[in-house]
């Protein structure tokens, strides 16, 4: 692996990304108010996390925040031929008329995002939904745009782009390589 | 751990591994998160079809099963049919034929025969769920049956489960021993002495017949439901003497560890094996096990239902 | 293939009971007799003579099968005795003995010479019947059994259900005295075994199936042998298979009774557990047993105290035999594995083919009282050849019975017949290898 492997974010760029997301998305939705950050498993979890950090530290506020598994929504369970292990869905309370930033980190063909709304909107009935995306790739096969994206990498169908977030933010980092047989 | 089973069919607990069994009550923990929610449906199967071929009358396990079904978005459709002799009519292989050709995703099967969803499991590509088969197995159950003790103690392994009645024609009881043993709990069983296998050694288990000495020192008692024509074919006497024997009540269950736990599998003859205050008591974890059998068979039908293809590509 | 007047066999091993393997004589027949045993030099030769190269090969008196259904009349579509007679020459027996549970049941002269009759017709081997003791296997009235014997039956048996009465067997008993005629007796206590479709024991515990307990055939042995030592009468116990009833055959027999008995290959090779995932090949009555059984019956057959190996060849189509475990039919074929099985058997007890020949040939001949069991001048060109060393595979496409109920297909099998007559007349051949 390793060799073909190439770093198109390091912790610092994307921990000024989440930090510009941050910013947008208050200034978006005029404060904290009625927000509540979902992170989708497991890639969104720990960037809704520290997003959830950066607007505490800006906004002085504890925005709700939980994460949410989609597996039993996906659409491709009989095309991948294994079943996904569960993971935990855990929202905190009740997602009526709240304003939902979903959080994942790579935004591909959109199926992942369509799930994970087919998933919320069985909890309730958001006043809105909005993506936070830290990495575009393109190639949607949805009609599904971010709303807040930390960067655009425009990839090939036959790269896999990794983000890899071991230890503490500044050690993050996103890396694109070639797709690699049986993947 | 394994994140799928490696098998097309579930038909008993005797050949599941521990890892399997895990993956089924891990699966059934996210199951009953679903289940708390107001909209407890998922779309995971949707388009799927699940078929209840029962040839035997049951309305809980077919329930649950059909919920379970219709919670995860399968089309659920009920399948009852006679047990036809051998020499006349329709055999069992020509109707599960017959429904197969009408392309169901999963087959859940209950007989009055022991081994008929074998059988059929041999005969049809899609995959089998063994919902009872004669006084063999009942595999859902005992999942739903260790994945109610998991939660409530937290642990299988190194309990002390007792099983008491009658083991001898008990398909519960054969789940449950397999499935407790192989998650590393020790299992006695205890009843009349026709009613305990004489061979009940070959299902890893203690015997006895002295219920104060098979209460002492269980974190669980799982109690088997009288079947009246047992007592009609003198395995025992009469219900007078089973319950002076073999009933459960407060006053027996104290010699059982303070925190222990009462199982049963429905439905209860109240006051016979099991006494009424016993029943309705904290210590009975009856409705948990109805709660956790929908989870569990849940979790059954999402991991089986995309064999098919798998098999099939 | 011809049937030349005089037939020679030539180079191989003959077997003989009493003394064993004998080498560097040729058997030579003529009129379907054995007409001598001579060295090679003194044996006919030229004109007229074919002779049959058993260079390598073992020869022994045709095998007798004490216990066979041959489902004619009646059941012809899971057998009928050209086939079941065509499976029996391929397992090299000349002779076999045929059950009365057939439909109409063989318990009038009618019947008896039918069998006897359409088997001179197609059959491929010496077919004995046995009538029933009772009319219609009901255990209620004795048949004719005089009439019976002189239409051509050698034996009375009510095979597939115990005579459960002890009253009428007894009585049955008392009248077979004036024939001399032995009763075989398939031995249950049907209030024991009732239900019940596979040992009663480990398995039966495991797989949840109801259980027939080793003491259905220990009460019902022990009932029948008092029986027996009470009047006097010549009894055959029918498939044992349990250490228990072994037990009471060998202090019957020591105390004199008039008792002999058979086992069945399977009993010998298999334990309950071939039944394990429900395998209804594996199903028969009496069931396989435990491995101590199998160890009884091992010991029992080398001591001489079962006397008899019969296949109780039972032939099931798939209709009844592939299904639900409890509700599939009884019973599986046997024919053609029965001598490698036994072989298998008796050379892990340390014996070998002259004890094959006594249990498969000899005293099944005495027991129903026919000539046969030994290769002698003067009696029958009955005589089965055989490699014994020769390793074989039994399949579907060998087996020549109707019916394909057996736990040994696809089993590599040592021991293979490859030549058998009846009478000096050649039944089975095996191409490829006498020429």
């Amino acid at each position: 692996m390793g060799s073909k492997e190439k770093v198109i974010m390091d912790g610092k760029s994307i921990d000024r990304a989440l930090s510009r997301i941050a910013h947008e998305i208050l200034e978006r939705n005029k404060g904290a108010d009625d927000l509540i950050i979902i992170g989708i498993c497991t890639g969104g979890i720990p960037l809704a996390r520290i997003i959830v950090d950066k607007i505490k530290k800006i906004e002085g506020v504890e925005v709700p925040s939980g994460y949410i598994d989609i597996t039993l929504y996906r659409d491709d369970l009989s095309r991948i031929g294994y079943h996904p292990k569960l993971k935990k869905t855990e929202i905190p309370g009740s997602i009526d008329d709240k304003t939902i930033v979903l959080v994942d980190d790579v935004l591909y063909t959109g199926r992942t995002i369509r799930a994970a709304m087919d998933a919320l909107i069985d909890f309730g009935r958001p006043k809105a939904i909005q993506l936070a995306i830290l990495v575009d790739r393109g190639h949607r096969e949805l009609p599904i745009r971010a709303d807040f994206v930390g960067r655009n990498v425009p990839t090939s169908r036959s790269e896999v782009v990794d983000v890899k977030v071991e230890g503490e933010v500044k050690e993050w980092k996103v890396v694109i390589r070639e797709r690699e047989e049986n993947e | 751990m394994s994140d799928f089973l490696s098998r097309k069919d579930i038909l008993g607990l005797r050949d599941f591994t521990r890892q399997e069994i895990e993956l089924v009550l891990d699966t059934a923990a996210s199951m009953e998160d679903i289940l708390q929610r107001e909209i407890k449906k998922v779309p995971s199967l949707r388009g799927k079809t699940v078929v209840n071929l029962f040839f035997e009358p049951s309305t809980r396990t077919r329930t649950s099963f059909e919920i379970a079904g219709k919670r995860l978005s399968a089309d659920v459709v009920n399948f009852s049919a006679a047990v036809s002799s051998v020499k006349k009519g329709e055999t069992l292989l020509d109707t599960a034929r017959n429904i197969e050709a009408m392309k169901p995703d999963v087959l859940v099967v209950r007989h009055s025969s022991s081994g008929a969803p074998h059988f059929l499991a041999r005969h049809l590509s899609v995959p089998v769920v063994n919902a009872g088969d004669g006084r063999h197995e009942h595999p859902s159950q005992g999942l739903l049956d260790l994945y109610t003790i998991r939660k409530v103690k937290g642990r299988i392994e190194g309990l002390n489960v007792l099983i008491l009645g009658d083991i001898l024609h008990s398909r519960v009881a054969r789940s449950d021993i397999y499935g407790l043993t192989t998650m590393g709990a020790k299992v006695t069983i205890c009843g009349p002495s026709p009613l305990i296998p004489r061979e009940y050694q070959a299902l890893g288990v203690e015997a006895t017949w002295d219920i104060n000495e098979a209460l002492r020192g269980k974190d669980v008692v799982i109690v088997l439901r009288i079947q009246l024509e047992r007592m009609e074919s003198s395995f025992f006497p009469s219900i007078r003497e089973y319950v002076r024997y073999f009933g459960l009540n407060r006053e027996r269950m104290k010699l059982a560890k303070e925190d222990a736990i009462v199982m049963h599998p429905g439905p209860v003859n109240r006051g016979w094996e099991l006494a009424d205050d016993l029943a309705d008591s904290d210590v009975s974890v009856i409705l948990q096990q109805v709660e956790a059998g929908v989870a569990v068979r849940m979790a059954i039908l999402y991991l089986l239902a995309h064999v098919r293809e798998e098999v099939e590509s | 293939m011809s049937d030349a007047p005089v037939k020679v066999i030539k180079g191989g091993v003959i077997v003989d009971p009493e003394e064993g393997e004998k080498e560097g004589l040729c058997v030579v027949i003529e009129g379907g007799r054995v007409t001598g045993l001579v060295p090679p030099e003194e044996a006919p030769a030229g004109e007229g003579v074919e002779v049959i190269d058993a260079e390598g090969l073992h020869v022994l008196p045709g095998l007798v099968d004490l216990h066979v259904h041959l489902r004619d009349p009646g059941y012809e579509w899971k057998e009928d005795i050209q086939s079941g007679t065509a499976a029996a020459a391929a397992g090299g027996f000349t002779s076999v003995v045929c059950m009365a549970n057939t439909d109409p049941v063989n318990d009038d002269p009618e019947t008896t010479r039918y069998i006897v009759e359409r088997a001179r017709e197609v059959g491929k081997a010496k077919v004995y019947p046995v009538a029933a003791i009772t009319k219609g296997l009901k255990g209620e009235e004795l048949t004719n059994m005089g009439e019976l014997l002189e239409a051509g039956a050698v034996a009375f048996s009510d095979d597939g259900k115990p005579v459960a009465s002890a009253l009428i067997l007894s009585r049955a008993m008392e009248y077979s005295l004036m024939f001399g005629a032995p009763l075989i007796l398939h031995e249950e206590e049907i209030t024991l075994s009732k239900g019940g479709c596979l040992n009663e024991g480990k398995m039966s515990t495991r797989l949840g199936l109801p259980g027939i307990p080793a003491s259905s055939e220990i009460c019902a042995v022990a009932r029948d042998i008092a029986l027996a030592e009470y009047t006097g009468a010549k009894v055959h116990i029918a498939h044992v298979s349990t250490a228990g009833a072994v037990e009471i055959i060998k202090r019957a027999r020591e105390r004199g009774v008039a008792v002999t008995a058979e086992t069945a290959p399977h009993y010998l090779t298999l334990t309950e557990e071939a039944t394990e995932g429900f395998n209804t090949r594996a199903k028969m009555n009496p069931p396989l047993r435990t491995e101590r059984d199998r160890e009884a019956l091992l010991q029992a057959l080398a001591e001489g105290v079962i006397d008899c190996v019969a296949t109780d060849h039972a032939p099931h189509e798939d209709l009844v035999k592939e299904c639900e475990f409890d509700v599939a039919a009884f019973g599986i074929i046997g024919l053609q594995t029965a001598l490698p099985l036994t072989l298998r058997a008796l050379e892990s007890a340390g014996k070998g083919v002259k004890e094959l020949v006594k249990v498969m040939s000899y005293n099944p001949s005495k027991v129903i009282g026919i000539k046969g069991g030994k290769i002698e001048k003067g009696g029958p060109a009955d005589i089965t050849l055989v490699d014994l060393s020769r390793e074989w595979v039994f399949t579907e496409d060998v087996n020549l019975s109707k019916s394909r109920n057996s736990p040994f297909l696809g089993w590599t099998l040592k021991g293979k017949v490859v030549l058998t007559m009846v009478d000096g007349k050649v039944t089975y051949r095996e191409e490829s290898r006498v020429r």
